[in-house]
Order: structure tokens, then C-alpha cells, then sequence
């Protein structure tokens, strides 16, 4: 009895072996990090629901190589262990052969050494750290660089607004805070311009009385502040509640800050990858399929794993294979438009591509809005 | 601004800071001072304070009305979550060994936090506070803006209220009397468990106040909001001799102060480090904290 009960047992579980087996051979399956909860929740449910139209546009088309996209989603909430966590089990779990994410530049840098390793191909739509490719070659991102972006808010400070000294607040702790901050001095104080005032905080923190006191005591032209929304809002509080009066700069960690700050941003400017009110067909097209599908504007990370997915399934039907060392080869093929501009990789695989410039005014409904001021080409 | 002037603002963001550490600071304080037990679920009721009070501006608007008015059901709620945390949490460890009861008070904090996140009505993002515009007004040259007006009344107020509770009430005066020894209280007729149960409804009103300033001041909640300023006020306590009311008013002022100033004056970087390490001081030079008593314990 039990001999036979144990044979059950087996085909039993060869059975299942068997099924999944023939699963796995019918679908791609293609892992994502998005940080979905947390304190960047908005770019994370953003982002992967753009990847996620973004596939279901492709499987309607017919798939990739034949056979249906999967996308299997995992949530990190910003924080770099958990990145890794998501990643050892997207590799190893559901062994998938490619992965697009992670999304902040410090969860990204995390795993990038780890993704080369396990031969897993990462393509992260929206970490700007300059870093992060440097990891090795299946590391790909799809938006511009940190260097090229703080010094293109540099440029704007001092040709556009006519600025000469310059304040700047940063995360210590936080890779895209550091590079930023070090790419916007470089660029101001080459055009001649002056940092009057460089201050730190730890992430985390919340009160940042003490530093705009010391910046509004240095009295800048402009005040720039390289972090994600959540804390710029508290930033830009504070330097409501003690009439700091510096035009204030962002970088595209700003995206989203006008569902969370007051009336104090406005006047502000930030860099970023795309702006939703273009007259471009390939991003009208895209903002109504998103507001349809999702009821919201897409912002521009959310652009950008829209972006990041075609790139991704495109170069995969071109290599003719999964296989991260083809498709690797394939991507660096990719020459087209995109949503967010034109994609080329250069050997460092990191796209060549402008910058929009926003500024944060009063919309017509009361609540705060963002202008397109112009765009800079590399 | 003259650096006279920055001393003046940066000393102001500090007490106001300050104020803030110190009310918290007032709970941790009471409780040790009543059951010898550090409550680390403290900070949390900071963030459940803050809370109750983001949902009742959301579904009234801000106005300076409705803004009192979230000051009491937030304070009368959390009192209520004090005295069921006192019940169900740590009455039943009374009689065990400490080490117990500060586990369980670990545990209370986790339970809060993360439960909090996964209630969908409060969930794991972070959320704007409702705030009133901001305006400042200048005083020779140092600005003071409205919400630091608001943060130096309610505090302030609110100490001189507790003042008076625990000195010149009879629920007061059985406060320091089970505080001083509980056993001859019992033996007296006073009612120790309602003591007990007052002083943590009072210790959780007063961080529900602490967190809606808090809030105020840094307009954000989310479910991980307390453990910081928690883990300062518990510092403050300790620093002005935890047990001693008037202790953690002052260890507060002093923790924040200290915090600004090194923000202001030497580097951000070294706050925490500074604020930490003024601790080891005062606890090197005077173990029993600036107003705390040392009793010496017979064997």
C-alpha cells in the first residue's frame, strides 16, 4: 500500500514537472523591479503599469519570437536590500533572462553587479546615477545621465536666468542626490557662477530649518534641490515658513511634486525626460492609450518603461533569442523614436538623448501644473 | 543676516524642534517613573496621533477651527489606544521580569507600524498633511513663522496643563505617590491600576498632540513617521533623568537645540552624532540624568 502510494506521489509530482515545463516554453517571461510601495510609490505603480500596457500591446500583436510576453512584477519599496532579494528570486524562482528595472538609482546600483553575474540582462528605464552601467555589459539603462542632467540645469540657471550664485541641498546618502549635486557645481562654477552654500541632510530626515537658515543667511539667486518628490515637498515647506526667496531648480526626482507640494513651488524649474503636454503624435498617442487605460496623466518615468519594454521585446526579436549575450548584441542595434526621444546606445550603453525643462505654475483649476520652457540636446 | 541674528534663528528652530521632543519625551518619562518600564511603542502612538488628525482636516478642511478640533478626538483617541495597550499589552507582565515587558513593548511598536501600513485606509505611502498656509512674521531680523507660533503655544500650554494635573490634583498627587512606592500606595486604599492606566492615557494624549505639531511642522505621515522622533524624545528623557517630569522638558529643549545648532554652525552630517553623544556626557558625568534622582538601591 504505501509502495503504491508512493509511486502515486511521484508521477504525481513528475506530472507537475511536466506541466510547468511546458508553461515555461510557451511564454517569455520578463522580470520587473518597480519600487510600487514606499516612498516613490507613485513612479513605481506608474511605471509598471506603463510596462504592463506596454506588453499587453505587444501580445496583441502577436508576441515576441512567437509566444506571449509574461511579466512577473516584484516591489522593493526604494530599498536597496530588497532590490537584491527581488532579483535573486526573479533569477532563480522564475529564471527569467531579462529584467527591466530597478528604478531608483541607488536600488539599481545595488544589483547591478549581482545581474551581470547571474547573466541576466537589466535594463532600468529611469536610474540616472552615472554609475550605473559601469557594472558591466548587460546593464543598460534608457534614460539620459545624472552628469548630463545636472549640467544642463546648471546651463539653464545661468543663461536662462541669469543666476550667479548658486545654493545647493542634497542627500548624502543617496547616489542620485551625490551625482547630481556633483555635476550641476562642476557646470556652475565653469560658467562662472558661484556656490555660495552647500548643504546635506541623511535621508530620512525631515526637518531642514537649520540648513535654509544657514543657505538664506549666503542669499543665492538659486536654490537647488537633487531629490526624489517626497522630500522636496518638505524642503519646500520649510522654505516657505522662513521666506527663503531663491528661484528653486530640480532634477527629474521633482516628477509627481505637484500632487504633493503647496503654493510655495511655484516659480520653480526641474529637468526632466518628457513633458506630457507635447505636441510629439508618439507622446499624444501614448498619453491618451495611459489616461484611458488608467485614468491618470502618465508621468515621466512611466514614459519611459513604456519606452524601456519596446527597446527590450524589440532588440529580443531581432537577436532572434532570448539569450542575454544575443540580445545584447540586438540592443545595441536599437536606432529609433521613441516616446522619449530618439534611442541610441553609445559603448557605455547609455541613450543619447535631451532634456525638457518644466516649470511649476498655477493651473487653471487652482491645483499646481507644469509648462513646457524648452528642451536641451546633448 | 548677521551672524547674531542666525544664532537667534537657528537657537528659535531649535526650541521649536525642541518643544516637540520634549512632549514626547513627558510620556516616556511618566511611564518609567509609574511601572519602571520603557514604552518604545511610544513614538507609534506619535503616528497614530498624527493620523487621526490628517483624517478629520481631510474630511473637514483646514481651518484653525477644524485644525483644535482634530487636537482633541486625535488626543482622546490615542488615550483611549494607551489605556488598551496598558490592558491587553503590559498589565498581564506586571509581576514579570522587566526584560519581558520591554520585549513586549518592541513588539507593541512593530504591531502598530506595520500594521498600520498594511490598513488600507492608512497604507505603506507616505501622504501630505494637511497644513494652513504659511506665513512669517519678522522680529529684529529673525523670522518666526506661524506654524513655530503654533508648535511654542501648544507645548508650552500643554506642559503648565500636566503641571497642574500632576501637582495639584488628587490623581496627581496618587500619581506620585504609586511613582514613589507602589506597594505602600496599594496598601493606602489609592487605586494603582487606574493610576496606571490614567498616566498612560495622559503619557499617549500628549504624543497625539506632539504628532499632530510634528505633522504640522514636516507635513507628511506615513506609518514609520515615530520611530525617530521616538527614539530622540526617549534619548530626552533619559538626559534629563528619566522619571523626572521637568527632566524631559528640559532634556528635550536641550536635544533639540543641540541637534540645530550643530546642523547650523558645524555640520549636518554630525547632528545625530552630537546629539547622541551629549548623552554619553551627561550620563558619564551624572548617570541618573541633569534632574534625575540616583537612588541608590539596597542589597
Amino acid at each position: 500500500m504505501r509502495k503504491k502510494l508512493l509511486a502515486l506521489l511521484l508521477i504525481l509530482v513528475m506530472i507537475t514537472f511536466a506541466v510547468s515545463g511546458c508553461k515555461k516554453s510557451n511564454t517569455i517571461k520578463i522580470g520587473t523591479i518597480m519600487s510600487t510601495s514606499g516612498p516613490v510609490s507613485t513612479y513605481g505603480i506608474q511605471t509598471r503599469d506603463a510596462i504592463k500596457m506596454a506588453i499587453e500591446e505587444i501580445n496583441a500583436q502577436g508576441g515576441v519570437l512567437g509566444k506571449k510576453v509574461e511579466l512577473i512584477v516584484e516591489d522593493d519599496e526604494k530599498n536597496p536590500e530588497k532590490t537584491m532579494n527581488a532579483l535573486i528570486k526573479l533569477a532563480t524562482k522564475d529564471k527569467v533572462t531579462a529584467i527591466l528595472g530597478g528604478l531608483t538609482s541607488d536600488c539599481t546600483l545595488a544589483i547591478t553587479k549581482e545581474a551581470q553575474q547571474r547573466n541576466v540582462l537589466l535594463l532600468t528605464p529611469t536610474s540616472t546615477n552615472d554609475l550605473v552601467t559601469d557594472a558591466g555589459d548587460l546593464i543598460f539603462r534608457s534614460c539620459f545621465k545624472d552628469s548630463f542632467q545636472g549640467s544642463v540645469v546648471a546651463r539653464f540657471a545661468i543663461e536662462t536666468l541669469g543666476a550667479k550664485k548658486a545654493a545647493v541641498l542634497y542627500d548624502m546618502n543617496n547616489d542620485y542626490s551625490n551625482g547630481l549635486t556633483k555635476s550641476f557645481r562642476e557646470t556652475f562654477e565653469a560658467l562662472g557662477g558661484a556656490l555660495v552654500a552647500v548643504e546635506s541632510y541623511a535621508g530620512g530626515d525631515k526637518d531642514f530649518n537649520a540648513q535654509i537658515t544657514k543657505i538664506k543667511a549666503a542669499d543665492p539667486d538659486v536654490f537647488f534641490i537633487p531629490d526624489y518628490y517626497n522630500t522636496i515637498s518638505l524642503v519646500i515647506k520649510q522654505v516657505g515658513n522662513q521666506g527663503l526667496n531663491a528661484t528653486m531648480l530640480g532634477a527629474d526626482g521633482w516628477d509627481e511634486l505637484t500632487g504633493q507640494a503647496g503654493d510655495e513651488a511655484i516659480g520653480s524649474y526641474f529637468s526632466n525626460h518628457y513633458s506630457p503636454d507635447a505636441d510629439d503624435p508618439d507622446v499624444v498617442a501614448f498619453v491618451q492609450k495611459y489616461r484611458e487605460k488608467y485614468n491618470v496623466t502618465p508621468n515621466a518615468l512611466a514614459a519611459l518603461g513604456y519606452d524601456a519594454t519596446y527597446i527590450l521585446l524589440e532588440a529580443m526579436e531581432r537577436a532572434g533569442s532570448t539569450d542575454p549575450q544575443k540580445v545584447k548584441e540586438a540592443l545595441m542595434e536599437t536606432n529609433r523614436k521613441f516616446v522619449t526621444g530618439n534611442i541610441q546606445f553609445d559603448e557605455q550603453h547609455n541613450p543619447v538623448k535631451s532634456v525638457t525643462m518644466l516649470r511649476i505654475i498655477k493651473g487653471a483649476d487652482g491645483k499646481l501644473a507644469t509648462e513646457y520652457v524648452g528642451m536641451v540636446n546633448p | 543676516m548677521g551672524v547674531f541674528q542666525q544664532i537667534l534663528q537657528q537657537t528659535l528652530n531649535g526650541l521649536s524642534l525642541g518643544s516637540i521632543y520634549a512632549l514626547l519625551a513627558l510620556g516616556y518619562t511618566m511611564v518609567y517613573g509609574i511601572v519602571n518600564l520603557i514604552n518604545f511603542a511610544h513614538g507609534d502612538i506619535l503616528m497614530l496621533g498624527a493620523f487621526v488628525s490628517y483624517f478629520v482636516l481631510k474630511c473637514l478642511g483646514v481651518t484653525p477651527g477644524t485644525l483644535t478640533l482634530s487636537f482633541f478626538i486625535s488626543m482622546l483617541f490615542c488615550a483611549l489606544v494607551g489605556i488598551l495597550m496598558e490592558k491587553t499589552c503590559y498589565k498581564p507582565l506586571r509581576n514579570a521580569p522587566r526584560i519581558n515587558a520591554l520585549i513586549t513593548a518592541i513588539g507593541v511598536s512593530f504591531f502598530l507600524e506595520n500594521g498600520a501600513r498594511v490598513i488600507p485606509i492608512i497604507g505603506p505611502n507616505p501622504r501630505v498633511f494637511p497644513t494652513l498656509p504659511s506665513v512669517t512674521y519678522e522680529v529684529l531680523g529673525v523670522g518666526i513663522s506661524r506654524v513655530q507660533i503654533l508648535v511654542f503655544a501648544v507645548a508650552i500650554g500643554l506642559m503648565l496643563i500636566l503641571n497642574y494635573i500632576v501637582n495639584f490634583t488628587r490623581i496627581g498627587k496618587a500619581m506620585r505617590a504609586v511613582s514613589f512606592d507602589k506597594g505602600a500606595s496599594y496598601l493606602m486604599g489609592i487605586n494603582v491600576d487606574q493610576v496606571i492606566s490614567f498616566t498612560f492615557a495622559l503619557g499617549s494624549a500628549l504624543a497625539a498632540a506632539a504628532g499632530i505639531l510634528f505633522a504640522s511642522a514636516y507635513p507628511q505621515v506615513e506609518p514609520y513617521m515615530g520611530i525617530m522622533p521616538g527614539l530622540k524624545a526617549f534619548v530626552a528623557a533619559v538626559l534629563g533623568g528619566i522619571g523626572s517630569i521637568p527632566g524631559a522638558m528640559l532634556g528635550g529643549f536641550i536635544m533639540g537645540v543641540a541637534e540645530t545648532l550643530t546642523k547650523g554652525f558645524l555640520s549636518s552630517q554630525l547632528a545625530d552624532a552630537i546629539a547622541f553623544g551629549l548623552l554619553i556626557i551627561i550620563l558619564v558625568v551624572k548617570p541618573a540624568g541633569i534632574l534625575g534622582k540616583a537612588i541608590g538601591e539596597k542589597v
